[in-house]
């Protein structure tokens, strides 16, 4: 169908809303609380649009219809922006300096195209209080437009912990009661405006960089956001440049978690065959995801036996580290908030000794990086420290949703089976689906498998049906986890996602177990059950509480 | 004659406020296709000085039960509700009709907001369109009236419809209470019939108590409208800034803060007035954007009252 938007014609399909049709064809209408992962909230009034015969509607909730015309910009329109942003700004406390938006603020934006005075209202959220939610997550209800985005997202994530409350005659967004948060940080990356952030390592990381014996290391999914942090195109793969502004920052050795991923995946797999043939505790459920492991002990014990005890990977590359490297440091770069909260669990510490000492998030990385003036973009490209060198192309997709279960069953099947894969490219459990499903034939048995991408999936999911499924709460896996860049789209995220498949793509070594690195390190560290039970294994169940 | 025709030759018109034709209304949920339809009589009466559904509920029960039960009929509901102000009791026989207590405050009357409040959500209001006779509660088609309309279904179903209403009468009157008479009757002619014409100088709000526009004595040849309240005030002996800060603190607390003009807009207004320090350049752009970008019906109507006060009165 046809659409006029301020004059000319634009073709568009049922069921778009005027504001996506107008964004696509380059018109600018602000929206400050618009996700497109969420229903319209119609809470920040700002995408209002003149529609003929139909007056003021908001763009962002109004669906085409075949004719339609619209206009957007008038001086009425104008006015009714400006003076809403106006009393947006009365509810938000400017802290744009430390903002996770800071420099790519959307209201701040807003506030000089319109050029309306953010001090026009005294705050009346002055004196809100500031939540923190674990280890991991804060919430500064001063920063909060209530435009309830972190509320739906937490209800998608199957949560629900955020919730409205009535609150001096306003209702307000406030940590439920009843309901523990998995610091997933969703909430974080749909926040328009600032008021959730991770808990911030970057002072304390600071403070032991001075001291020469920092190791860093650095997720999968980070090689394909970092560079967003400094204007680069979504997804761009930035490893070699990470690397050395990692050792700007005084890092003493740098090592890629990929390469801990191909033990998560070697042992996973050692441990799926078991239980395969054993038929006990099926299905397994992998168990990187800090926030799904959370979510298990908390609201569904009853699958803590299906966990995998693999550990995550980068808890396994601390172990390593911290046996090999005497009086390191081991500072993990994640895309992720509940990584934070993962390394203050107490199983995890090898003889009284955590595995990480500080996580920090990509965002918290940029911040450092841009605080000390290093000019990301234009950096050399390094190579990363041995002995844990490159990874292979099973250990990078690990930071997409379905990566963990690909690079098990490219292992899987060729050590049940003796042979390899004959596409080892499992395109059944990639995309962006919510539950994804395959079952593949390995030998004489169909393995089913399933790949539950956003942690709202699991509440309806008859888990009982498969042998081997891979959770990961945030949707889109770690490239869109709650430590990422934002903004975060599918589009971004599908970008961020692209890029890890293409670096797998073009790996000569894309199986976790023909890496020459792993091999070494099985024969040289984890040489025997006890050492590799005590570095690459765990338990679940003791954190309920924390 | 069947319902709609009696309908349609009554022209009853929705007696909540929103004065939507009911025939038309019974006639979109009757077309909607859908296996399962819902009637819900709306007795959520939240504005203040507007009692008059809880008059017809006190005295006339067994005619509003009626008239839902001919709606029910009419679209072939799967289940009936009276979703009721958590202050009012309901004495005699209410069928298979399902009472819901209303929980939530001003908010809760709006239409769609009562919906996701039966539905177990927020009283919040939805975007529309879908309306509710196509996609109402549970996602279903749904009629909705308000009890006075009820009531008067069952009366034009009888044939003994004389185009009367419910005046709710209060303020600085002898003869308080809640009146039967024509609708179009003009509210000089409703005061003086009930023995209320004040002999002082004053002004009246009508329609509401809170959203209710405020008229002078020479502007009641007109009949009353709205939720047909008339509240009458001694102009000489009424602070407005009393009422204002009285209005605004409803409308502060009683909205749902869904969309930021509403909610922080009433704030800001309850704020000016209760500090007695009113920027009026601020108030008229607050009022601009509550009237023009507002997310729901009752948002857009808070501005009224103040207005025409601000206009007739100070």
């Amino acid at each position: 169908m046809k659409i006029k938007i301020n004059n000319k014609n634009f073709e568009c399909k049922k069921g778009e809303v005027i504001l996506d049709v107008a964004l696509r064809n380059g018109i600018k209408i602000p929206a400050i609380c618009r996700h497109t992962d969420l229903e319209p909230q119609n809470s920040c009034r700002l995408c209002l649009v003149e529609i003929k015969g139909r007056g003021l509607q908001t763009s962002c909730s109004t669906k085409v219809e075949n004719g339609m015309e619209i206009l957007t910009e008038s001086p009425e329109i104008k006015k009714l922006r400006k003076i809403n942003l106006e009393l947006l700004f009365a509810q938000h406390i400017e802290q744009c300096s430390t903002c996770n938006w800071s420099y790519k603020c959307k209201l701040l934006e807003l506030a000089r195209e319109y050029n309306i005075k953010i001090t026009k209202f005294d705050d009346r959220k002055k004196n809100f209080p500031t939540y923190q939610f674990g280890p991991s997550v804060i919430f500064d209800s001063s920063k909060c437009i209530d435009c309830k985005n972190c509320i739906a997202m937490c209800k998608k994530q199957g949560v629900g912990f955020l919730d409205n409350k009535e609150k001096n005659g306003f209702f307000c967004t406030l940590p439920g009661e009843k309901k523990e948060c998995v610091y997933c940080g969703q909430c974080i990356t749909h926040c328009p405006s600032g008021a959730f952030e991770e808990v911030s390592s970057i002072k304390e990381v600071e403070k032991v960089l001075l001291k020469g014996n920092v190791i860093f290391q650095f997720a999968p999914a980070i090689r394909s956001s970092i560079g967003e942090e400094f204007g680069l195109p979504y997804g761009s793969i930035t490893t070699g440049k990470l690397v050395t502004a990692l050792k700007k920052l005084g890092a003493k050795k740098v090592f890629d978690v990929s390469f801990s991923a191909d033990i998560t995946t070697i042992e996973e797999g050692w441990e799926l065959i078991e239980r395969l043939s054993e038929n006990k505790n099926l299905p397994m459920f992998t168990s990187c995801c800090p926030s799904w492991v959370r979510y298990v002990e908390v609201y569904k014990p009853e699958l803590i036996k299906h966990l995998t005890s693999v550990r995550s990977p980068h808890i396994i590359l601390g172990g390593l580290i911290k046996q090999s490297e005497d009086n390191s440091i081991v500072v993990s770069i994640m895309p992720c908030v509940s990584k934070k909260y993962e390394i203050t669990r107490e199983e995890l510490k090898i003889d009284g000794v955590s595995p990480v000492d500080y996580v920090l998030t990509t965002r918290e990385l940029g911040r450092m990086i841009r605080k000390n003036k290093i000019n990301f973009n234009q950096l050399e490209e390094s190579e990363l420290d041995y002995p844990y060198g490159e990874a292979t192309g099973a250990g990078v997709i690990y930071g997409v949703t379905g990566g963990v279960m690909e690079s098990a069953l490219r292992t899987v099947y060729e050590k049940m089976t003796g042979k390899r894969l004959k596409d080892i490219n499992l395109r059944v459990v990639r995309g962006f689906k919510g539950i994804k499903e395959a079952e593949i034939k390995i030998g004489k048995r169909k393995v089913r498998v399933a790949v539950i991408n956003g942690l709202g999936n699991v509440e309806n999911f008859d888990y009982k049906k498969y042998d081997y499924v891979e959770v990961m709460a945030c949707p889109g896996g770690c490239i869109g986890g709650g430590g990422q860049p934002i903004p975060i789209n599918n589009d971004i995220r599908k970008k961020r996602a692209e890029s890890l498949y293409n670096i797998d793509k073009k790996k000569k070594i894309r199986l976790a177990h023909e890496s020459p690195f792993v091999e070494k390190a099985y024969k040289e560290c984890l040489k025997n059950k006890k050492i590799i039970h005590k570095i690459c294994h765990t338990t679940y169940g003791n954190n309920k509480n924390k | 004659m069947d319902i709609l025709k009696k309908l349609k030759a009554s022209d009853l018109k929705g007696r909540g406020g929103g004065n939507f034709s009911v025939a038309l209304k019974w006639e979109l949920a009757k077309k909607a296709k859908n296996k399962e339809k819902y009637v819900i009589c709306n007795a959520s009466e939240g504005e203040p000085n507007v009692f008059k559904d809880k008059y017809i509920l006190d005295n006339y029960l067994s005619e509003v039960i009626n008239g839902i039960n001919i709606a029910v009929d009419f679209i072939k509901a799967k289940d009936s509700y009276i979703y009721l102000n958590k202050n009012y009791k309901l004495r005699g026989n209410t069928g298979k009709c399902i009472i819901f207590k209303k929980t939530s405050g001003y908010i809760g009357g709006e239409e769609t907001a009562i919906v996701e409040s039966i539905e177990g959500k927020r009283a919040e209001p939805r975007f529309k369109p879908p309306f509710l006779t196509d996609r109402g509660l549970f996602n279903c088609p749904t009629i909705m009236n308000n009890v006075e309309t009820f009531y008067y279904v069952s009366k034009i179903d009888k044939g003994q419809y004389n185009k009367t209403r419910f005046y709710s009468i209060n303020g600085d009157v002898l003869n308080e209470g809640v009146y039967e008479l024509p609708i179009n009757m003009s509210m000089f002619d409703v005061l003086k019939q009930t023995g209320n014409y004040p002999d002082f100088d004053f002004f009246v709000q009508v329609g509401g108590g809170a959203s209710g526009e405020i008229m002078l004595p020479q502007e009641l040849k007109k009949p009353a409208f709205g939720a047909g309240s008339i509240t009458i005030y001694n102009r000489e002996k009424t602070d407005i800034y009393a009422l204002m800060e009285k209005w605004a603190e409803f409308f502060h607390t009683g909205n749902c803060d869904k969309c930021a003009p509403c909610r922080e807009g009433a704030f800001r207004i309850y704020e000016m007035i209760k500090k007695r320090d009113i920027n009026y350049e601020v108030l008229d752009d607050i009022f601009l954007n509550l009237k023009k970008s507002s997310f729901c019906a009752l948002g857009k109507s808070i501005p009224i009252p103040f207005e025409s006060l601000i206009k007739k009165v100070k």
